[in-house]
């Protein structure tokens, strides 16, 4: 069973929502980001998302557009983000790690070579933004043959007609754009991603978990109420941004106050089902 | 035998999108109902009588089509060699080849019941043409621009306004056509129900790089026909500049499968191919995925893509349509690049001596004309496209000359 199944069907034991965290690998440095990911489950982090930084994300906002350019600047490399999961592993053997980017670098890379030094530094999933069932052929059957876990965004566009096709040969979970719009834009309606997750479980047999405009605690928890996980990105990459010197590196403090607003997140979708 | 030759080399993309490696649907899941949509209602269309008349008659009334093709007597002299004729799709209304596909696009985004246009733009007369074609039509057209492109094409900005758009600069990364194209794509999948993308060069995801070329395929079949009617036989060279690369296979595609017809694209060297600063993807990069397509990118070794330079906001732009890719791979296409410095100096001699102020992009296929043609046989047919005027460029070039513009 993979580190991530096994994560869900915990959760579905304890009765209650996953929280995922996104952070972009390497910002502001290095060392900070690996301190951070380290930190995070203890935060209450369920499963980590690991951004792949790159030039040129054409669905995130200004935030993560941002955190990309900080880690670029700072010498982060597909690389250097391997190496990060290669570190963490060392100390944690059994939160699940999902690397979130676009296809380039990894084309760049070698796909083939990617997910064998991937595997072996202990990712146990991929979310690659521009590859869509379409172009399964090039990364997501490998992937899945490799043992790593390809996950599909899931958006409002996503209709009967091509669910399906989404579905096909996803596998981990769902990932349930609940906006149309880049990351950290508008804000989700939960009516709305009820009926969508429930759309979606059914469609698909998959755990959903929903992200994108999650920015609150109370929003978390109101979608915690209805999907298996929810993924904040753009809140705590903000909260980054806010602990930065003019210069870019980190304040005094910079750990403890960016788990801290993951740790209010965290605790928000957690207990949202109990509420 | 056995070739690794296509039997034609304008049978692309296939099914799904592809010319070879080349081409394909690499974009957000939130966008592949679009791009699906997009695909059924252009195969639609190509198979409507009514929508082929209503393009030509827009073509040919509004747009100016036919575009002349003229012999360049001057510069023929001047250099001695090769017989030169320009395309004139300079000529056109708005100025540039641009027109032959917004009009395409916006009469698809009318007949797919779209009422806002989202366009990016580099130079300004993709922006222009398609500012032109919403204000024809009654469509909200909003223009992504970078910041640094506003700046050195105010004159474009303008008219964009006057006709109604809303020019939205872009400052994320070097503020160029790089960016104003992520952020259009941004703006997309935030307005997928109302909104139409029409995106100016053949590049982007399938179904965009074969449509945009086969509505700027007019400039390559008008050109043979007109050709034949000149001279009796068609052109023996090819020349066209190439940013994303439309002009250059709307002249091109047309002609491919005519072996005796020797074809060349010319990139924008900037500053030379031995530094970063150029924006020739395709003698200076090497494939990979961007902007829902697989094509040459300017890139470094870890896959993140570099900011082009060209004097040449048209230009600016780190990579290339991927049938070019292909072309290049197969060799069919001779792909060369020249500097803004050689660029600048036929901006300057089409002025003199024809009377013609190119706009930069065509100045780029001049320099290289410039380069080929004195050794060329006298009955040697050179045809060149140019493929924009040079209004939106002489203040830039008054700049760079060293010429001080009144306000």
């Amino acid at each position: 069973m993979s580190r991530i199944q096994a994560r869900f069907e915990a959760l579905a034991a304890e009765g209650r929502a996953g929280f995922v965290s996104f952070v972009m690998a390497g910002d502001p440095d290095y060392d900070a980001s690996l301190a951070l990911i380290k930190a995070l489950p203890g935060a209450g982090v369920d499963i980590l998302e690991i951004g792949m930084p790159f030039t040129d994300p054409m669905a995130d906002g200004p935030t993560i557009q941002a955190a990309g350019i900080r880690a670029l600047k700072g010498g982060q490399t597909l690389v250097k983000t391997l190496e990060m999961v290669r570190a963490l592993r060392v100390e944690n053997a059994e939160t699940p790690v999902v690397l979130m980017g676009y296809y380039n670098p990894i084309f760049s890379y070698g796909a083939a070579r990617f997910l064998e030094d991937a595997k072996a530094a202990g990712v146990d999933g991929l979310i690659v933004v521009d590859l869509p069932p379409e172009e399964d052929a090039e990364l997501c059957l490998p992937a899945r043959a490799a043992g790593l876990d390809f996950i599909r965004l899931a958006t409002p566009t996503t209709d009967e007609k091509r669910l399906p096709k989404v579905a096909a040969n996803t596998s981990g979970f769902i990932y349930y754009v609940s906006i149309a719009g880049v990351t950290g834009a508008a804000v989700p309606k939960p009516a709305e991603v009820r009926a969508a997750v429930k759309r979606l479980r059914e469609g698909t047999g998959l755990p959903v978990a929903v992200g994108f405009g999650v920015r609150t605690p109370e929003t978390a928890a109101a979608l915690a109420k209805h999907a298996d996980a929810v993924i904040v990105g753009s809140a705590i990459v903000k909260a980054i941004e806010d602990n930065l010197t003019l210069k870019g590196t980190p304040r005094a403090g910079f750990l403890k106050k960016v788990t801290a607003v993951a740790a209010a997140l965290a605790e928000a979708a957690r207990k949202a089902r109990a509420a | 035998m056995a070739s690794d030759q296509p039997n034609s080399y304008r049978a692309g993309p296939d099914d799904e999108g592809r010319f070879g490696i080349y081409g394909g649907r690499f974009v957000a899941e939130t966008l592949m109902p679009l791009i699906l949509d997009l695909e059924a209602a252009y195969q639609a269309a190509r198979k409507d009588p009514a929508y082929a008349a209503e393009m030509t008659h827009l073509w040919r009334h509004y747009a100016g089509r036919p575009s002349p093709l003229y012999f360049a007597e001057r510069l023929t002299e001047h250099f001695g060699g090769a017989k030169i004729y320009f395309k004139r799709d300079e000529l056109n209304h708005t100025g540039s080849h641009k027109i032959n596909n917004v009009l395409g696009q916006i009469l698809l985004a009318r007949r797919m019941g779209k009422t806002r246009v989202i366009a990016e733009t580099g130079a300004g007369q993709h922006g222009v043409a398609t500012a032109t074609a919403c204000a024809r039509f009654g469509l909200k057209c909003v223009v992504f621009m970078g910041a640094a492109d506003v700046e050195r094409q105010s004159p474009n900005v303008f008219r964009m306004k006057l006709l109604g758009a809303e020019v939205r600069p872009v400052t994320a990364g070097r503020g160029t056509l790089k960016d104003a194209m992520n952020e259009a794509l941004r703006d997309w999948v935030t307005n997928v129900a109302d909104t139409f993308y029409c995106i100016g060069t053949a590049a982007g995801p399938h179904p965009y790089p074969s449509m945009v070329r086969d509505f700027q395929s007019i400039i390559g079949l008008e050109t043979r026909e007109q050709m034949l009617e000149r001279e009796g036989r068609l052109p023996d060279t090819l020349v066209a500049c190439i940013g994303g690369g439309s002009n250059a296979i709307g002249l091109f595609h047309p002609f491919l499968d005519d072996p005796r017809v020797k074809i060349i694209g010319v990139e924008a060297g900037g500053k030379g191919l031995e530094g970063s600063e150029h924006a020739a993807s395709l003698t200076g990069g090497r494939p990979g995925v961007l902007h829902g397509n697989r094509t040459y990118l300017l890139q470094d070794a870890d896959g993140q893509i570099l900011e082009g330079h060209s004097i040449s906001a048209g230009l600016d732009y780190p990579g290339v349509g991927p049938e070019h890719a292909w072309l290049h791979d197969k060799k069919r296409v001779d792909y060369v690049a020249v500097t803004d410095k050689e660029a600048l100096e036929a901006f300057q001699l089409c002025s003199l001596k024809e009377g013609i102020i190119p706009a930069f992009e065509p100045a780029h296929a001049l320099a290289h004309v410039a380069k080929i043609a004195p050794s060329l046989p006298k009955d040697h047919l050179l045809v060149m496209n140019l493929c924009g005027r040079g209004d939106k460029d002489v203040f830039a070039a008054a700049k760079h000359l060293g010429w001080e513009m009144g306000q």
